[in-house]
C-alpha cells in the first residue's frame, strides 16, 4: 500500500490534468485552478523546508568541524539578517534600538547554534540559558519598541535601508562579479577549444568568430560579417534549435506519460 | 561617464595608450605564436582584464542601429495606442541584472513616454528588490507625473513559477489580489481593464532563466493570443529564436540589444539624451573583449599549426 498509494494518485492527477486540457469547461477549469494553488503551496512548504535543510547541514557542519564551517556562521548570519531586514520598518526617524534588536537576534542565533553543536553538558545548558535570556530581550524590543515594526503583508520592508544596502551594495555585486568571471575562464576556453583540428572543428571555429564578430564595428567589412552571422543565427542555429526543442518536447512527453503509467519510478527514489 | 574639458585630453591619451599596450602585447605573443609557442592562462586573464577596464576608465562608445529582431520590440511598443496596458515581467536574478536591466528599464522608459500603463510583476525571488531599482531610477526619477496604481502598478514577486502564469492567463485578481502596497486589486485605477493576461497588449519578459521567456511563451502568450516580447542574456539568446518571430515578437539579446533598444529610444526621443545609458556604456568592454578573444583564437590556432609542422618534421 505504501508503494501502491504514489502511483495511484501520480495516476489519476496525471490523467485529469492530460484530459482537462482537452475539456473547456467552467467547472474542469476551476478543478485545474484548485490543483494549481495547491502545487504553489506546496512549493511554499519547500521553501520552508529548505531553510530547515540549510539550518541542519550547517550547524551539523560547525558541530563536526568539517573544512571550512567558520563560513556556516556567515551562512546562517546573511539568511536570518535578510529575512529580519526583509520583514521589518523605520516608522518615523529614528531607528530607537533596532540595530540592538538585530544584534541580540544574531548573537541569539549563534547561542542556539552552539547548544545544538556543543557535547559538553555544562557548557550545553550555558548556552541554553544564554540563547534564552538573549530570546526574552530580542522579543521585548520588538513588542516595546515603536521606532520600527514588522510588514508581513506588504513590501514596505523592501524599502528598509539595511535591506536594500545589504542587497544593492552586497547581493548584487557578489552575483554579477561571479558571473562576470565568466569572461575570463571563456576567453581561456575558447583559445584552447577553437582549433581547426578536423572539418567540425573548423566549421565551429569560423561560426564562433562571425559571431563574434557581428557586434565589432573594428573589423574589416564589418556590414557583411553582420548579414553573415545573422544568416548564422537565423537559419542554421534557429533548424538546430527547433529541432531541439521539438526532441526535447517528444521526449517530456514519453517520460511524463512513462510517469503517469508507473513505468518510471524515480521520483519514488527507486529507478 | 562624462569628464570635463581638460581631461578630455587625458582621458585620450589614457585611451591610445591602453589600446597600444593591449596591441603591442598581442603582437608580441602573436610573435611568439610563430615560434609555436603556447600562451599562459595568466596572460589570458590579464589581456581581458586590461580590455575590459580600458573602455570603463576611458570611454569607447559606438553608434548602434537597432536591428530587425530588437526593431520589432521597439515598434510594436511604439504603435501601441497610449493607454495600452504591458506586462514587464522581471524574471532575473541579480547575477544576470548587469546585462538585462538596461532592457527592462529602456523598455520601461519608451512605455510610460507613450503613455501606456504598466504591470510590473517578477517570477524570481529576487526580481522584486531589481524591479524596485527600476522603479526608483527610471519612474520615480525621469517620470515624477506618473502616478504609482493609476500608470502603473507594481504587483511585486509571486511564487509559484508556471503555476502563476497558469492562474493569470485566467484571472489576475487571484493570483494578484493586492498589489505590493497592499491595496486591493478591485481598488487600483491601472487594472481597471484588465481581468486576466488576455486583456493585457503586450507582455516583456525580462530575463532567460526559468521561469522566464519560454514559461510566458507556453502559458500565457500562445494559449492567449497575447503577444510576447523578451530581453534576455546573450547566452540564451540563441536558445530563443526558435520561437522568433510567431511566438516571439522580438527579442533583445544581451548587451548589444540593449544597446540598440537605448540608441533607438535616443534617436526618436531626444529628451533621453542625457539619461544614463548602460547598454551603450557597456559596449566598449564588450567589443574590445571580442577583439582580444577573436585575436587569442587567431593565435592559438598559429601556434598549433606550427607545432604541427614541427611535430612532422
Amino acid at each position: 500500500m505504501k508503494r501502491e498509494l504514489p502511483f495511484v494518485l501520480v495516476f489519476i492527477f496525471g490523467m485529469f490534468m492530460l484530459l482537462q486540457y482537452f475539456v473547456p469547461h467552467e467547472k474542469s477549469e476551476w478543478v485545474y485552478e484548485f490543483f494549481l494553488a495547491w502545487t504553489i503551496i506546496i512549493g511554499i512548504f519547500a521553501l520552508a523546508l529548505g531553510i530547515w535543510s540549510l539550518f541542519k547541514v550547517s550547524v551539523d557542519k560547525i558541530k563536526m568541524h568539517r573544512p571550512g564551517w567558520g563560513y556556516s556562521y556567515v551562512t546562517l548570519a546573511g539568511l536570518f539578517v535578510m529575512i529580519a531586514f526583509g520583514f521589518t520598518k523605520r516608522n518615523g526617524d529614528a531607528w530607537g534600538l533596532y540595530h540592538l534588536w538585530w544584534i541580540l537576534g544574531l548573537l541569539c542565533l549563534g547561542a542556539i547554534m552552539q547548544v545544538r553543536a556543543e557535547t559538553n553538558t555544562g557548557r550545553k545548558k550555558m548556552y541554553f540559558v544564554v540563547s534564552l535570556v538573549l530570546l526574552a530581550a530580542t522579543v521585548a524590543i520588538s513588542i516595546f519598541d515603536n521606532t520600527w515594526s514588522f510588514h508581513f503583508y506588504t513590501s514596505e520592508g523592501l524599502e528598509n535601508t539595511l535591506f536594500r544596502n545589504f542587497f544593492d551594495y552586497i547581493m548584487i555585486p557578489i552575483l554579477s562579479t561571479m558571473f562576470a568571471l565568466l569572461a575570463f575562464f571563456i576567453a581561456s576556453a575558447a583559445y584552447r577549444a577553437f582549433r581547426a583540428r578536423n572539418l567540425m572543428a573548423t566549421l565551429l571555429l569560423f561560426a564562433a568568430l562571425l559571431v563574434m564578430s557581428r557586434f565589432n564595428p573594428w573589423i574589416p567589412g564589418a556590414e557583411y560579417v553582420a548579414k553573415a552571422s545573422t544568416w548564422l543565427m537565423n537559419v542554421p542555429n534557429l533548424a538546430a534549435q527547433r529541432a531541439i526543442v521539438m526532441g526535447i518536447g517528444l521526449g517530456v512527453i514519453a517520460t511524463a506519460l512513462k510517469v503517469i503509467l508507473g513505468i518510471e519510478r524515480g521520483y519514488m527514489g527507486k529507478g | 561617464m562624462f569628464y570635463p574639458g581638460p581631461l578630455v585630453a587625458l582621458v585620450d591619451i589614457g585611451r591610445t595608450i591602453s589600446l597600444v599596450i593591449i596591441g603591442g602585447g598581442l603582437l608580441w605573443l602573436f610573435i611568439r605564436a610563430l615560434k609555436g609557442k603556447e600562451v599562459d592562462r595568466r596572460v589570458i586573464f590579464l589581456f581581458i582584464f586590461i580590455a575590459v577596464a580600458t573602455p570603463i576608465l576611458f570611454p569607447i562608445t559606438f553608434g548602434e542601429k537597432a536591428t530587425r529582431v530588437v526593431k520589432a520590440v521597439y515598434d510594436k511598443i511604439e504603435s501601441l495606442p497610449a493607454g495600452s496596458t504591458v506586462i514587464i515581467s522581471f524574471d532575473f536574478d541579480p547575477a544576470m541584472a548587469p546585462e538585462v536591466q538596461p532592457m527592462a528599464n529602456a523598455i520601461t522608459r519608451h512605455c510610460l513616454v507613450k503613455g501606456h500603463k504598466i504591470i510590473f510583476m517578477s517570477l524570481f525571488a529576487t526580481g522584486q528588490a531589481l524591479l524596485t531599482q527600476t522603479l526608483r531610477d527610471v519612474v520615480e526619477t525621469e517620470f515624477p507625473d506618473k502616478k504609482e496604481e493609476v500608470d502603473y502598478v507594481n504587483l511585486g514577486y509571486k511564487a509559484g513559477n508556471e503555476g502563476v502564469l497558469n492562474v493569470i492567463i485566467s484571472d489576475f485578481k487571484k493570483m494578484f489580489p493586492t498589489d505590493v502596497n497592499n491595496i486591493p486589486y478591485d481598488s487600483i485605477p491601472a487594472l481597471d481593464d484588465v481581468s486576466s493576461c488576455k486583456d493585457v497588449d503586450l507582455i516583456v519578459s525580462i530575463g532567460g532563466g526559468k521561469p522566464g521567456v519560454k514559461e510566458w511563451v507556453l502559458f500565457v502568450g500562445d494559449p492567449g493570443r497575447v503577444p510576447v516580447a523578451c530581453g534576455v542574456a546573450a547566452v540564451v539568446a540563441p536558445q530563443m529564436y526558435p520561437y522568433y518571430p510567431k511566438q516571439l515578437l522580438g527579442l533583445l539579446g544581451g548587451i548589444k540589444g540593449a544597446a540598440e533598444y537605448e540608441s533607438e529610444l535616443i534617436h526618436n526621443y531626444p529628451r533621453f539624451k542625457d539619461v544614463d545609458t548602460p547598454g551603450l556604456r557597456m559596449m566598449g568592454p564588450q567589443t574590445l573583449a571580442h577583439m582580444v578573444i577573436i585575436t587569442f583564437i587567431l593565435i592559438g590556432n598559429l601556434s598549433f599549426f606550427i607545432k604541427k609542422r614541427k611535430d612532422r618534421q
